[in-house]
């Protein structure tokens, strides 16, 4: 008994000692790469409920990568991209970044798209001073955990303006009903924003139900909504379940558009949607009717590589990996804290989606489009300017 | 007062699906005091069936009734021979052993069915392909109600009858019954007993594999884990009508569908799923064999 007692206790006392990084091989790897390739990783959502995000935003950084090594790599090293599956899961997201900063001692970390996601991964990217670069996600609160957390999206307060100004000045609508997403930190802050400026500029909000991602029914939530007689129905939530609700509010008798955010762009959302959603709009990213040259560029080489036209979250991703890639030029040197400090002066970088220029809080100034939904395709309806 | 009563069809509708899944649950707790958890990711399988079936055949391209029994079909057959696998080669085995062994057993089988259908079905949610889309739609005193609801609701009431009729009025029945009672004694007044349970447990099967395609119709979006939430709720309501009591298990899986949807309308819609459970702890606090169980006493 009291040997393997003992025995047991080496066994989780050595478990214990290996799980402890040393602090000199955490100084090392903010020194730099050493060998001649740069390593980076990413985490994104490629299965669960919000596959095509991760998906979109892989091809996106992927098709920029192979740009930059084509182009010669930056500062003579290549760059190669360690893509994780976090599932749609905050709990593996968080996993994940934590294997590629300590065991593959990755210089940065593209990801997450969704705001939950990347807050249960900045606090981690943040305390091991390597930076991370979202595409995509639009929460105030992603880029306030550290200054090593950047993103090259807009954010919510702005978000939720626009499509409270559009349905107020374009749609000339006053009463909105909000159905949002609680288990999302996306979601509540976006209807939040939302339900703020819509109030000032006069409009009412006449009920605000919720629901929790991942439900099947909303036939409750809708059928109260019904009663309430909204003019809209502000629906901030995830493409698969907004398709969903849009659905069953039309069965039971909805026939009021309904108002989005950026969660909604995906190929699959007039999939399960069908046609309930033709007629609403959401507020996203890019365009792919915006005639400029970079982007119909941009989407002529997406086109050629994977034969389809990317969506807003492909165009975030490219953005996202040349913001990063750009920083790493024009850095004194590559250790994590000088390319940190090269992208926080990131200034009037032409991205596809807008310029992109660094604030204070390492958020860029952009502006957002608004697209309608006209038999199942998306069509631009306005931009928006901060 | 319109908004009333859609709350009650929505909820009828609801819980009759959770109806044919209880029934699973319950019937196979009367004959062997097995709670099988693996129920609810046969639905989930019946839900998949339905759809590569019906893309196989392209039943979307002729949505009507008939596409839709032929879907049911395909997806109860498949399912009641998977039900039958289940039994035949995860608890038969393991008859003799302790009550906790099968149940242990059972849990295993249904993660392996969830995590399994991840890996080969892809783990993101599919769409499920419009195999009827009834036209038009039912309105009276300015309730609207979606036909496709008013059919799934009959469609399981049918399910419903047809089980009832074969418990009741066919040797099989009797044999299911008889087993359920005294599984020895059954044996002994010469009832095949290993052939009973097989049944037991391929109609059960069956009709969750019905309750995954009218699932698949009306809540389009389907997903390798979508039988967990679903499978516990119909287990709560066979519990709440006394498990192995099949009106119990109908009666219980309506009041749940009602409840969650008044919940959800008129008080805390993120406390939908909570309720199912405050439900049972509720029930078995104060009335453990149900509303209709009958308690079970060992006779010296």
């Amino acid at each position: 008994m009291k040997l393997n007692r003992s025995l047991f206790l080496a066994a989780a006392f050595a478990i214990l000692i290996s799980g402890c990084t040393k602090k000199g091989d955490q100084e090392a790897q903010q020194a730099g790469p050493t060998g001649d390739e740069i390593l980076v990783g990413e985490v994104l959502s490629l299965t669960g409920s919000e596959a095509t995000f991760g998906t979109s935003t892989s091809q996106g950084s992927k098709l920029a990568t192979e740009e930059i090594n084509a182009a010669g790599g930056v500062k003579g090293k290549k760059i190669r991209v360690i893509t994780l599956d976090n599932q749609g899961k905050p709990e593996e997201a968080a996993t994940a970044v934590t294997k590629l900063i300590t065991q593959n001692k990755v210089q940065a970390i593209f990801g997450e798209v969704a705001s939950s996601r990347s807050l249960a991964m900045a606090p981690i990217a943040q305390n091991y001073k390597v930076p991370m670069v979202s595409p995509s996600s639009t929460n105030p609160k992603v880029t306030e955990q550290g200054d090593y957390i950047f993103r090259v999206c807009f954010i919510d307060p702005f978000q939720g303006q626009v499509m409270a100004k559009f349905a107020l000045d374009n749609l000339k609508i006053k009463k909105v009903a909000v159905l949002r997403d609680v288990k999302n930190d996306y979601s509540v802050g976006l209807a939040d924003f939302f339900i703020e400026t819509f109030k000032k500029g006069g409009g009412t909000i006449v009920l605000d139900q919720s629901y929790s991602a991942g439900d099947i029914d909303f036939k409750a939530q809708l059928t109260a909504i019904k009663g309430k007689k909204p003019e809209a129905i502000f629906l901030p939530g995830y493409y698969t379940d907004v398709g969903l609700i849009a659905r069953q509010a039309k069965e039971i008798g909805i026939t009021v558009p309904f108002m989005g955010g950026d969660g909604w762009d995906s190929p699959k959302l007039t999939e399960v949607g069908g046609s309930a959603l033709d007629g609403s709009y959401f507020s996203n990213h890019y365009s792919t009717e915006d005639k400029s040259p970079r982007v119909q560029d941009f989407i002529r080489k997406f086109k050629a590589k994977y034969n389809i036209v990317p969506d807003g979250l492909a165009a975030m991703g490219y953005d996202g990996a040349n913001v990063y890639y750009d920083a790493l030029k024009r850095a004194a040197t590559l250790s994590t804290k000088d390319v940190r400090d090269a992208l926080a002066v990131t200034k009037d970088f032409p991205g596809v989606t807008g310029m992109i220029t660094m604030d204070k809080n390492r958020n860029p100034v952009k502006p957002a489009v608004v697209l309608k939904i006209v038999d199942k395709e998306f069509k631009y309806q306005t931009t928006v300017n901060p | 007062m319109t908004e009333f009563i859609q709350h009650i069809i929505n909820g009828l509708s609801l819980g009759s699906i959770y109806a044919l899944i209880a029934l699973g649950y319950t019937m196979v707790f009367g004959i062997l005091q097995l709670i099988n958890f693996a129920h609810g990711d046969v639905f989930m399988l019946g839900a998949f069936v339905g759809m590569y079936a019906s893309r196989w055949l392209h039943l979307a391209d002729n949505p009507s009734l008939t596409s839709l029994g032929i879907c049911l079909s395909i997806s109860m057959v498949t399912c009641a021979l998977v039900g039958f696998a289940i039994e035949r080669f995860a608890y038969r085995p393991l008859r003799k052993s302790p009550r906790i062994n099968v149940l242990i057993t059972a849990v295993g089988v249904s993660l392996f069915l969830e995590f399994a259908g991840q890996i080969v079905f892809g783990s993101d949610p599919k769409v499920y392909p419009e195999i009827y889309h009834p036209s038009g739609d039912w309105s009276f005193y300015g309730v609207r109600l979606n036909p496709l609801h008013g059919v799934v609701f009959l469609i399981s009431i049918l399910l419903m009858t047809i089980l009832q009729y074969i418990i009741f009025r066919t040797r099989l029945g009797r044999g299911m019954r008889a087993v359920s009672f005294n599984h020895d004694l059954a044996s002994l007044m010469g009832i095949p007993t290993d052939r009973v349970i097989s049944y037991t447990f391929m109609l059960g099967s069956a009709l969750a594999g019905a309750a995954g395609v009218l699932v698949g119709l009306i809540y389009p979006k389907i997903e390798p884990l979508m039988g967990v939430m679903p499978g516990l709720k119909a287990f709560v309501s066979a519990v709440f009508g006394g498990i192995g009591n099949i009106t119990g298990a109908v009666v219980g899986a309506l009041t749940l569908g009602l409840s969650e949807e008044f919940l959800v309308a008129y008080w805390a819609p993120s406390f939908r799923d909570a309720l199912a459970f405050s439900l049972l702890i509720l029930v078995l606090l104060f009335k453990p064999t149900g509303l209709f169980g009958t308690r079970r006493s060992e006779k010296v």
